[in-house]
């Protein structure tokens, strides 16, 4: 038992952070703000070319066959640099086209870019991010649905869907369809049941990544800022909305990370119940450190200039597409 | 990062296991809580079943006579023992947590001879004479005076918070030797018999109507020099190297025992009827098993880096408060009967074979505030994870 990073999975963690740090610092990435396609195809091809889509696909599928773990890894580092775009989408898009499920192939090598939607409940808008930069579309539910809206699907959902002016997110451009997307279903019950547990380990990890990142800034302001001649992080008050948030990042990063070798070594746990709740704790997590950083920045906090409600912002589609939190909870209160 | 564990790793727990399993269900029944003689027998022979089965002092170095078992078997041992149900250390755990371990590494070959093997086969109970009124989170404050008399301290002042007074034979105390403002500087620790004339022992009463502690006051208590650990004034110092053996494990008997209990509280509820309380039992689920990702992490650190990781205080303050909000959650669910130490007839825990039963959890409500106080509180943790592992300013 050796729950730490292997040599390895440090070294695929450096590189992604290289690229993110190259490809996507933020204030060229806030360039695309407000934007319809926010994504750009470039950037797309470089995560791709570092394996980002395909690093858990079978060697013989031209993917690098490693695991959720590796992969959770990666997907840490995309969140902790808030790189937009359907990351998770296109990862799970390019696993269902390698088991043959589908035929968006492309998504591997990052010249198909697909998204993901969730059934909204009744009376919920059909709400799709980044749809004007999409090649497919995956719909999940409602129920045990699986299914997937091929280019000419999308290209017609376009045309009719009517573009949200303001996504709360500025980096995640929004449609409203105008209802349920024509789709071709997966008949394939394992594929669903993977979709949701790789779904959930994924976006999980996204938001420790943005957990921790939203610690590291609020750290690193308080411990800049000075007030009454000290620095703020001096006072307790601070410090202690501080070692909260890193109690918060801490225990859901070992709770995403735990989900996913438990879906890569079976034998070690129930990855269902793992899965639920370190997605549970992760986005909570998230969007709770993102708030405390923006209190942590005080007025600065509360600017558009300052990138911290970004990370708030983005915390709560991520917690979104989870879908709603009491199911996530009644999985893992079922599996006890 | 690997969640299974090795070839030798399960050879060690199939050995643990089956030892448990021969003996666990031969052990008496449990004293009362309030009987500290009874409570000193019956703990004091189950640690000497696990001397003589070779499982006694399991985490300490081998030249204290222990197992020198690794980080990760150490996990295993404290999982093995909580899943068996196997009686908690009790009476025993300053000795083999605490005391021992600080002998091993700082006493002499005699002192070695003299305090370990007594503790190791349950002989010799040990408490800490740390704490005192005017010296809790800052302990380096104490005041309990120590002046040199020949070949003797001579010991006068008070201490407390002192568990298992009551029936020690050894107390572990940290004394004033240097000037009054010495702080760290002028710290010493020595070991007490507590035979000594001049020790007054005040059992204290607590919230859970038990003397789990007492007061402790000295009048002139003369301990030999040769009681002495280490140097004069390097007390702190000799009472910290113990941190170096905390393998991130102090706490998995109670987080996998809290695991069950949630479990039995969702089989009540499930039996009344009640789904208004599942989100609030799967978040607690969830939180449970994160920290128990998170103890694996931490066991998996000390195991590679020799040192243990600073992730105890993390652990320790997020165990502590979900601790008291899983107590919490238990009494919401068994409503009015939850305002009686009693077993109630037909109360909630009539509806499912195997809960934990009123007074069990009435008492793990009201214990449950001792967490965020007792060794460093939720406040003094924080500002330990803010400055020591965030990097903040001290204030």
């Amino acid at each position: 038992m050796d729950f730490e990073l292997s040599v390895d999975q440090v070294a695929l963690a450096e590189l992604v952070r290289v690229i993110v740090a190259g490809r996507f610092p933020l204030e060229r990435v806030r360039r695309a703000e407000g934007g319809r396609q926010v994504v750009d195809r470039d950037d797309w091809a470089a995560l791709a070319e570092a394996g980002v889509f395909s690093l858990t696909l079978p060697e013989d599928t031209g993917g690098t066959g490693l695991g959720l773990a590796d992969a959770a890894v990666v997907y840490e580092e995309l969140g902790r640099g808030l790189v937009p775009g359907p990351l998770v989408a296109s990862h799970l898009g390019a696993r269902l086209a390698a088991a043959g499920a589908t035929d968006v192939g492309g998504a591997a090598d990052g010249s198909l870019i697909v998204g993901a939607l969730l059934t909204p409940a009744d009376g919920q808008p059909w709400l799709a991010e980044h749809l004007d930069s999409l090649d497919a579309l995956v719909v999940r539910g409602p129920g045990d649905r699986l299914a997937v809206a091929g280019s000419k699907e999308v290209a017609n959902l376009v045309s009719a869907a009517h573009p949200v002016e303001r996504s709360l997110d500025p980096l995640t451009p929004l449609s409203v369809l105008a209802g349920a997307p024509a789709a071709e279903v997966i008949d394939d019950p394992a594929a669903v049941a993977e979709w949701d547990l790789w779904w959930r380990v994924l976006t999980g990890a996204l938001c420790v990544g943005i957990a921790e990142a939203t610690c590291h800034l609020a750290v690193g302001h308080a411990s800049q800022r000075r007030q009454f001649g000290r620095a703020v992080g001096s006072f307790q008050a601070v410090k202690h909305l501080c070692a909260d948030m890193l109690v918060r990042a801490e225990a859901a990063r070992a709770a995403v990370l735990a989900a996913a070798v438990t879906v890569d070594q079976p034998g070690v746990g129930d990855a269902i119940r793992a899965a639920a709740g370190g997605a549970l704790l992760a986005a909570e997590a998230a969007v709770a450190n993102a708030r405390a950083c923006v209190q942590v920045f005080g007025g600065m906090g509360f600017t558009w200039e300052v990138p911290v409600h970004l990370y708030l912002e983005r915390a709560r589609f991520l917690s979104a597409s989870l879908g709603p939190h009491d199911v996530l909870a009644g999985i893992v209160a079922d599996r006890l | 990062m690997d969640l299974r564990y090795t070839a030798d790793e399960e050879r060690f727990r199939d050995e643990l296991r089956r030892w448990l399993e021969a003996t666990v269900p031969t052990l008496p029944k449990k004293p009362p809580s309030d009987d500290w003689p009874a409570r000193r027998r019956y703990d004091t022979h189950w640690q000497r079943l696990l001397h003589d089965a070779g499982w006694a002092g399991i985490g300490w170095p081998d030249e204290g006579g222990g197992r020198g078992a690794s980080p990760v078997e150490q996990l295993v041992y404290a999982e093995e023992l909580a899943r068996a149900h196997a009686p908690y250390v009790g009476v025993n755990f300053v000795g083999l947590l605490h005391a021992g371990p600080t002998i091993a590494v700082e006493g002499t070959p005699e002192q070695r001879a003299r305090y370990l093997p007594p503790i190791l086969r349950g002989e010799e109970i040990w408490c800490q004479g740390f704490s005192e009124p005017d010296a809790g989170s800052d302990l380096a404050s104490l005041r309990t005076r120590a002046e040199r008399d020949g070949d003797h301290y001579v010991i006068n002042g008070s201490k407390t918070w002192t568990s298992h007074a009551e029936v020690a034979d050894y107390c572990e105390l940290l004394v004033r030797t240097g000037a009054e403002d010495s702080r760290h500087r002028g710290i010493t620790w020595l070991a007490l018999s507590m035979d000594t004339p001049g020790i007054d022992v005040r059992p204290m009463r607590t919230i859970a109507g038990t003397t789990e502690f007492a007061e402790l006051f000295f009048d002139d208590v003369a301990v030999p020099v040769a009681n002495r650990l280490g140097e004069e004034n390097d007390g702190w110092r000799v009472a910290m190297v113990t941190l170096g053996f905390e393998r991130g494990t102090a706490f998995v008997g109670e987080l996998l025992q809290s695991i069950e209990l949630l479990r039995s509280l969702r089989d009540v509820a499930r039996a009344a009827g009640t789904t208004s309380q599942t989100a609030r039992i799967g978040h607690l689920g969830a939180e449970l098993d994160a920290l128990w990702a998170l103890t694996r992490r931490n066991v998996s650190q000390a195991a590679r880096d020799g040192v243990p990781g600073i992730g105890g205080s993390v652990f320790k303050l997020a165990f502590s408060e979900l601790r008291q909000r899983l107590a919490d959650l238990g009494t919401e669910l068994a409503g009015t009967a939850s305002l009686a130490w009693d077993e109630l007839e037909g109360g909630p825990w009539s509806l499912t074979a195997g809960g934990p039963g009123n007074a069990e959890l009435v008492d793990t409500w009201v214990n449950s505030f001792s967490r965020t106080i007792a060794a460093g509180t939720s406040q003094i943790q924080r500002n330990i994870v803010a400055e020591r592992i965030l990097g903040l300013p001290k204030g």
